[in-house]
């Protein structure tokens, strides 16, 4: 498997993170930002671009420092490269969009305990190249974003009855539960399910 | 490479000296931005809740264990409304921090959910700008309101399905009323001693008895 996605072309890198391997509904990562951070297409989509961010620049640097680290300790590495960089993109976000770090607040430091960057950390960038490794990130990160913005979608408008913050003057008809936790787990249940069928064809 | 003591050691300190050094920088760099963003919030959520006003001044106190802000607007030496950062531990989902606006006679002139963390669709209602929370006590003086709910037995509306979320939020507003009264007492009696501002003080009063006669 690993020794197959070594050998594609630059744009497979890419589509593969996409669909693929798409880490919400494929590897099934990173499933608790995917529950909490969804309950609008705006935030889903805030949090994608911000796992995005950590995950290439985690990639890229433990791509190129992967020969430096002895294999005892390489997780701990890891872990403390992503760490940093969550921290400066919480305080980049802090500093020139606070009103997207405010509707985010406590998942932005959780970014660090996502599987889907120590995953890729593990099983991609920690075997390839810098460039494909950051290839590897946008792809992966697009996938998320992509994920995460389409539940977020889903819960809004069955929610709410609204789409990107924008009323659609049903949401007295819709069913609140969709916006609530229970919601979460069903619309990521058919929404993996409906993916997971067009994807395999 | 090997995974000697040595090695490991060395090369976990390297990596921890450079990324606390990375992040000291982007800290250095971001520390000045963070403060004027925070800064501009606070002026916009002060400016919100109370009219026009050209400068503030800041004063703190503790309620039930709470830090309490209060903003006193001015509008040259004339005191134009207090603007009260109030919070509640008694959210559905936490603590709510709101800023809650009065006029130097105690009319609540304008609520302003800052964070809260209640049920999407339910309380959150209490954001809006049109809401029965906010409209069952805006315009109206809060010396004279009781804040509670009617299920409580109060005369206050509250939010469909989210009364918990609704006693909170007059929870704060009455937390925010009583650090007001503190604010606006202690604001005249300090003029009474230095007597600068004796004008304002007056039409404070003045208006606090129009208020009654209401």
């Amino acid at each position: 498997m690993l020794r197959k996605e070594a050998k594609m072309n630059k744009l497979q890198i890419v589509l593969s993170g996409i669909i693929k391997n798409n880490p919400t509904f494929v590897l099934v990562l990173g499933m608790c930002p995917t529950l909490g951070t969804t309950t609008s297409a705006i935030n889903g989509m805030g949090m994608g671009v911000a796992t995005m961010a950590v995950l290439i620049m985690s990639n890229l640097v433990i791509s190129l420092i992967k020969n430096l680290i002895p294999d005892k300790v390489r997780i701990p590495a890891f872990i403390v490269v992503i760490a940093s960089f969550v921290t400066i993109i919480q305080m980049l976000m802090q500093a020139y969009v606070p009103s997207l770090y405010a509707s985010l607040g406590v998942f932005i430091p959780l970014i660090v305990v996502n599987c889907i960057i120590l995953g890729r950390a593990e099983a991609f960038a920690s075997k390839n190249g810098a460039i494909d490794s950051i290839l590897d990130g946008i792809g992966i990160g697009l996938g998320f974003t992509l994920s995460l913005t389409i539940i977020g979608a889903v819960r809004e408008v069955l929610g709410s009855g609204a789409i990107f913050g924008y009323q659609l003057g049903i949401s007295e008809y819709m069913p609140l539960v969709f916006v609530l936790a229970p919601g979460a787990f069903l619309v990521l249940g058919y929404v993996m399910v409906l993916f997971n069928k067009f994807a395999k064809k | 490479m090997k995974s000697t003591l040595f090695n490991m050691v060395a090369v976990l300190f390297t990596i921890t000296l450079i990324a606390s050094a990375g992040v000291g920088a982007v800290n250095m760099i971001t520390q000045e931005p963070i403060a004027e963003a925070k800064a501009l919030a606070t002026k916009q959520a002060v400016s919100n809740v109370v009219p026009e006003f050209e400068s503030n001044e800041v004063s703190e106190q503790t309620i039930d264990d709470m830090p309490i802000k209060v903003y006193t607007a001015l509008k040259g030496d004339q005191i134009v409304g207090y603007a009260v950062e109030s919070m509640t531990k008694n959210g559905f989902g936490g603590a709510i921090r709101m800023m809650v606006g009065f006029l130097p006679d105690g009319e609540i002139y304008n609520v302003n959910v800052l964070e809260q963390a209640e049920t999407p669709g339910l309380g959150t209602k209490m954001c809006d700008e049109e809401n029965p929370l906010l409209s069952s006590i805006k315009n109206k003086n809060a010396n004279e309101l009781r804040f509670s709910v009617k299920k409580d037995g109060g005369e206050l509306d509250a939010l469909t399905a989210a009364t918990i979320s609704s006693r909170a939020y007059y929870n704060a507003v009455a937390r925010a009323h009583q650090a007001f009264l503190v604010a606006s007492g202690a604001k005249a009696v300090a003029d009474g001693v230095s007597g600068a501002t004796g004008e304002t003080d007056n039409q404070g009063e003045d208006a606090q008895k129009g208020g009654e006669n209401e």
